[in-house]
């Protein structure tokens, strides 16, 4: 299931990165992602893809809403957010991405109510983490002042530029 | 301590986190493996360790390298770490699968983790369960999850709500018992818990829509009153589902969605109904394109018509650059075509197909136009030579997958359609001729499927060829060899049809020289296919070789043979349904598995011969006889097979159903075959004719309506009657074309008596039949969630034994005169009963589950006085209502031990009992905690206990008691606590522990599960496993430590155990004992 999945990614990747700019945000016929009643629903920002496999119980619409409101929560989760941001913290994006889709449903649309449960879980990480985390964090920043170069790719002012159209879907 | 603290930190300060493995992964972009390799050599280091931080940070690493590497090392040390982090339970959501075998281990973890008192481990629990959950975890948690649905805090109550669904699909059993507390959800405060649930019965009602039209009225007022689009969009699309089956519903909704419709606030609303007019489509952005083509889609299949008059911007679609519109606007199509457009849309998506780029689209373009051309029957097919001409046309296109499509089409029109077959045949010779065109290139080695086809059809409407040696040397081309063998097989086979037939025009001409000559082809040819690689090929080609020869020998000696050589092919093969065979059924007092003869039975009467005839439909065109057969046989044979077709339901021509012919004309020989006016040329290759068709079908239909007119005008002269029209479903406008010619379509053939279910379309491995259950039936008692009481060692059972508790309890015999010692489960029992007589049932099915305040523990689990003197257990209890009375004012006492305590409220005597907090309307349950503390922990306790509460219903209330017992076993005193090898090691060797052993004998179960045995009732952890032996280890509150090694032998288990207090240790081993004698 393992090369499956990663054959998915590859396909996934493949079928959408061809596409032109301008075209829908719709792809259906992929082989791979479980026939004709799934297709994918992707946006694209800056160098980034995000890709939504779903089936025929969901909104197509709804589902564009959900990824804008993901982006959106990354952007206040990681104050502007960048491609790197991504990179070098798989882990909470995992975990912004499990408050609002779980076991493949969706949990959570309201975007308040996302950032403030990742708040707290933030805090409590920080609490427990307590003393004996302290100089690893303070570790880590230090190691973090020699990377000027991180590029910031993504601004969410582009976003809200590409798509006006979108209502805001609370 | 403090010091070892601090050190670990410092070491900390130098791991590398995952930003730093990130970097390093990125920054060696030549020798990524190496450098990954070395960090798993860290993280291998780091797991070691003791500092749980450290251990997490690994983990955390590890999961990232696998999710890059999809190596599965991450699995055994993902284990110990569940509990302490989220990065364990993501890394787990990664990396556990159905198959992963130490899931089983886990349950008890996830089930103390949800039961956290932290919402976030709770939560982090929840979605990771989401992601691997099992058959087994579904089942052995339902009931926890059950309990958090009606959690105090709505960010729990979403997750359990939402993850039920997952629950139902791995274990169906538990939807019909959750379901009236998931029907509350629908009415719960926090609108998140809300859109979850009615998430969930979305998902549930897409699948089984009838069972859920009981809550139509529920969802029609969270319709009208909610404003989470979110619900609303789920909610409409559900009642999408629910409409179909309830006609009423529809009036009903109208007038709630044009409002929700009119309403501005609700842009996607709006768009839908906006591109329902389709005026809209090619002002907004593709995006809204798409959507406009999908609400279209939708509405055809309600009202065609509207739909099919936007039929011009549909096709101006199918220019669009975009894929995915293209192929929106294709399914569109299908449902658009009548007789009069097909011709005109065909055309189009021909031209389509020779201008598409990319052989996924042509690819679906062309089982689109199959799909159109063939649908219901070839309903909207009129002239069946312009459909074989598309097909022809099809063949030349290059690299497609679907040649196996056209073929299949061929044989089917060719077979079905008898007026189409003279046609037919002149078409697939001319395709035979040129099938180096079509063999010729490698790369459409999908297309030379066709070749099947038209060698079968030549062969077998053979009468109809006309150049009957022209073909026959087509086939006998050299070349042919080059073709997949199965193609070659078909070759064969047909080759001797033509050959037969050819025979016999020469004799009766008389020109048994030319009857000769043709013969003398066959045996010069025939050899390259004896030698062909393929088995199939080389069997047939051999045998036909030598029936020729001797043949030959026949001619010679000028014996007329033609006729003999027909025979073995003659009659006239049918089409059978795909599922007749399937469908014929028993008939009474036939035994199928009985002998029809017995079995050492020699004898091979002709009786038992024509069996074969079952197989015909896959074999049709492998049959073939045995070279040399004696005239005699083949004379019998042949009355045999008459005689088969005559009694055997397949071949009982049934008299086509009236709606799928055109005329009622009686006799296929009757139909007139209009003569086909062949100004077309046929027989040049490569030149698209459909074309030519669309005009002389134009042309004729012009014709026709003149025709038409002028006999209407006649019959208005004459006052006739109507001209007699068979199909008067069909509108004014295609009333007018006639097909071509009257086309007979020979109906596949079904047992008479079939049933016409559609039964065995259904997958029987569909996951969501098992979940459509009538949910609004009571629930029976079998029914109930199996709830894991694994304080009670009587009622232990394995992690696989479904037996539901209440079997469990009635096979217990049940004495009335000791009802102080039975069991507390017996006593409910018993007072069911004795209450069922009073006619005052009130229940409380009670459940204890002690947990441990393991966090405290873990907190602080080297400092063994805090431990001591925080020695407290909770008792959960659930409480459930299973009269039909309200129950309140519940009060639960228990008669305290000098050893255990009730901790009751300051201020308050040994002998108050502690109010329940809630009260219990008839089949509700609820939970309720209760802390006990302890002194010791060596010995396993009982207490006795009493619940008394107030029976309320309509004739007044009462006072009643309830007794029970609590059973406080050892184990439940062990938290389940992960340990080294190495440190297990020196635990060992220090030499302070107390040693015991037992052994139990006939142990049938494997290994495997007996570790998950003592790891789930007894909280134990493996610390290391070699074979058949394996150590465990665990520790009580007090921190005791335990440490056990268990081996296997042959029948026989032995453990031995080792523990700071012998007591402990006997207790601890006697109770394993009781575990591992049922096993």
């Amino acid at each position: 299931s393992e090369d499956t999945q990663q054959q998915i990614i590859r396909e996934t990747f493949h079928l959408v990165s061809k596409r032109d700019e301008n075209v829908c945000n719709f792809l259906e016929g992929g082989l791979l992602i479980g026939g004709s009643d799934n297709k994918l629903i992707y946006r694209h920002y800056a160098t980034l893809y995000f890709v939504f496999c779903v089936d025929s119980s969901e909104s197509e619409l709804g589902i564009l809403d959900l990824i804008q409101v993901f982006v959106e929560t990354l952007d206040k989760c990681f104050e502007n957010v960048c491609e790197l941001d991504l990179i070098f913290h798989v882990d909470k994006v995992h975990n912004i991405l499990a408050e609002m889709v779980m076991g493949g449903m969706v949990l959570e649309t309201n975007m308040n109510e996302i950032v403030t449960q990742i708040d707290a879980q933030n805090k409590l990480e920080k609490s427990e983490a307590g003393l004996a985390g302290a100089p690893a964090r303070a570790v880590s920043a230090v190691k973090n002042m020699n990377l000027p170069e991180i590029p910031r790719n993504i601004n969410i002012g582009d976003i809200s530029i590409k798509v006006p159209n979108l209502p805001s879907f609370k | 301590m403090a010091l070892k603290m601090v050190k670990g930190s410092i070491d900390r300060m130098f791991d590398k986190n995952l930003q730093d493995l990130v970097r390093g992964i990125r920054n060696h972009k030549e020798d990524e493996a190496k450098y990954i390799s070395q960090c798993i050599d860290e993280i291998k280091q780091e797991l070691k360790q003791d500092n749980i931080a450290v251990k997490a940070n690994a983990v955390c690493k590890l999961t990232y390298v696998s999710a890059l590497l999809r190596r599965n090392a991450t699995t055994p040390f993902v284990l110990f770490l569940l509990s302490s982090t989220n990065f364990g339970y993501l890394a787990a959501s990664q990396c556990f699968h159905e198959g992963t075998d130490v899931i089983m281990l886990t349950t008890n973890q996830i089930r103390k983790d949800l039961s956290s008192p932290n919402q976030y481990d709770t939560g982090v629990a929840l979605t990771g369960l989401s992601c691997f959950v099992t058959p087994d975890l579904a089942r052995d948690l339902a009931n926890d999850i059950m309990t958090l649905m009606s959690h105090t805090k709505p960010y729990i109550r979403k997750k359990a709500v939402l993850i039920m669904y997952k629950v139902f699909l791995k274990y169906p059993e538990s939807l019909r018992p959750a379901f009236p507390r998931l029907k509350e959800k629908l009415e719960d405060p926090d609108p998140g818990v809300q859109s979850a649930a009615v998430n969930v019965i979305c998902e549930l009602a897409r699948r089984n829509p009838k069972n859920y039209l009981s809550l139509a009225p529920l969802f029609f007022k969270l319709m009208t009153s909610s404003t989470n689009n979110w619900v609303l969009i789920k909610i409409i699309k559900l009642f999408g589902a629910l409409t179909p089956l309830e006609p009423r519903l529809g009036k009903k909704l109208i007038e709630p969605l044009t409002n929700l419709i009119h309403s501005a606030s609700i842009q996607v609303q709006k768009q839908y109904s906006i591109s329902i007019f389709g005026k809209v489509l090619f002002c907004f952005s593709l995006t809204v394109k798409y959507l406009g083509l999908l609400a279209m889609s939708k509405i055809l299949k309600t009202h065609p018509k509207s739909v099919q008059s936007h039929k011009d911007l549909i096709l101006q679609c199918l220019d669009d650059k975009d894929e995915s519109i293209r192929l929106r606007a294709l399914d569109l199509l299908y449902g658009m075509v009548s007789k009069k457009n097909l011709m005109e849309i065909v055309k189009k998506l021909m031209i389509h197909v020779d201008k598409a780029e990319g052989t996924t689209y042509r690819d679906e373009l062309l089982t689109k136009i199959i799909d159109i051309c063939s649908q219901s029957n070839y309903q909207y097919i009129t002239n069946f030579e312009w459909y074989i001409s598309i097909l022809v046309e099809l063949t030349r296109l290059e690299g497609t997958r679907h040649g196996h499509l056209i073929a299949a089409q061929m044989l089917d029109v060719a077979i079905r359609v008898k007026a189409i077959r003279k046609f037919a045949v002149s078409q697939m010779a001319m395709l035979l001729d040129n099938a180096h065109l079509i063999a010729s290139n490698t790369q459409r080695n999908g297309i030379c499927e066709v070749l099947y086809a038209a060698a079968w059809i030549c062969g077998e409407f053979s009468e109809h060829l006309e150049e009957l040696n022209q073909t026959l040397e087509a086939m006998l081309k050299p070349k042919v060899t080059t073709l997949p063998g199965h193609i070659q097989a078909v070759y064969v086979q047909n080759m001797v049809k033509l050959y037969a037939s050819i025979l016999q025009q020469k004799e009766q001409a008389g020109e048994k020289e030319a009857a000769q000559e043709i013969t003398q082809l066959m045996i010069d040819r025939l050899p390259q296919f004896v030698q062909s690689a393929d088995l199939e090929v080389q069997e047939r080609a051999s045998c036909i070789l030598q029936l020729i020869k001797y043949i030959q020998k026949l001619q010679t000696k000028e014996v007329p043979v033609a006729e003999e050589v027909i025979a073995l092919f003659a009659g006239e093969l049918n089409p059978v349904a795909p599922k007749a065979q399937k469908k014929v059924p028993v008939p009474e007092g036939l035994d199928l598995d009985a002998w029809i003869n017995e079995p050492p039975s020699d004898s091979e009467s002709e009786d038992e011969k024509p069996k074969t005839i079952f197989h015909d439909e896959e074999q049709r065109h492998s049959k073939h006889r045995p070279p040399e057969i004696d005239e005699e046989e083949l004379a019998r044979r042949r009355e045999a097979r008459k005689q088969e077709q005559a009694n055997n339901p397949f071949y009982i021509k049934s008299s086509p159903s009236p709606q799928k012919r055109y005329q009622d004309t009686p006799g296929v020989e009757h139909i007139p075959v209009v003569q086909i006016d062949l100004s077309v040329p046929l027989k040049v290759p490569g030149m698209p004719m459909s074309d030519q068709y669309v005009k002389l079908e134009e042309e004729r239909r012009h014709k026709q309506k003149l025709e038409k007119d002028k006999k209407k005008k006649k019959q208005k002269k004459e006052k006739k009657g109507k001209h007699r029209r068979h199909n008067s479903l069909h509108t004014e406008s295609e009333e007018d074309i006639a097909p071509a010619h009257h086309v007979d379509i020979i109906t596949e053939e079904m047992p008479e008596n079939a049933l016409p279910s559609d039964e065995d379309d259904k997958d029987p491995n569909d996951p969501y039949k098992a979940l459509d259950v009538d949910l609004d039936k009571p629930l029976a008692d079998s029914e109930k969630l199996p709830v894991q009481r694994h304080r009670n060692a009587e009622n232990l059972k394995s992690p696989d034994t479904e037996a539901p508790l209440v079997e469990k309890k009635s096979k217990k015999p049940k004495k009335k005169e000791k009802k102080h010692k039975e069991r507390e489960k017996e006593k409910k029992k018993e007072r069911e009963k004795k209450v069922a007589e009073e006619e005052k049932p009130a229940i409380v099915h009670c459940r204890q589950l002690l947990k441990l305040l393991w966090f405290l523990c873990s907190q602080t689990y080297d400092i063994q006085g805090n431990l001591q003197h925080d020695s407290q257990v909770t008792v959960s209890v659930i409480f459930e209502n299973k009269s039909t009375s309200f129950l309140k004012s519940m009060e639960l006492n228990v008669l305290d031990s000098l050893n255990t305590k009730m901790l009751r409220p300051e201020g308050s005597s040994v002998h108050d009992g502690i109010p329940v907090p809630f009260q219990l309307p008839p089949g509700v349950s609820s939970e309720a905690q209760f802390v006990f503390t302890l002194q010791s922990i060596v010995m396993a306790q009982k207490l006795k206990g009493t619940l008394s509460f107030i029976v309320k219903n309509d004739e007044g209330s009462t006072h009643e008691k309830l007794d029970f017992k609590l059973h406080f076993s050892c184990a439940s005193y062990l938290i389940t606590t992960p340990c080294y090898s190495d440190a297990f090691a020196r635990l060992l060797e220090s030499g302070d522990l107390h040693m015991s052993s037992i052994k139990v004998d006939g142990i049938s179960i494997s290994f495997q599960h007996l570790l998950a045995k003592i790891c789930f009732y007894h909280h134990f952890s493996v610390v290391e496993r070699v074979d058949s032996c394996a150590s465990m280890y665990s520790r009580s509150i007090q921190g005791h430590h335990v440490c056990l090694l268990v081996k296997k032998g042959e029948n026989s288990v032995s453990v031995d155990g080792k523990c700071n207090d012998s007591t402990l240790l006997s207790n601890l081993l006697d109770e394993m004992k009781e575990t591992l004698s049922k096993c």
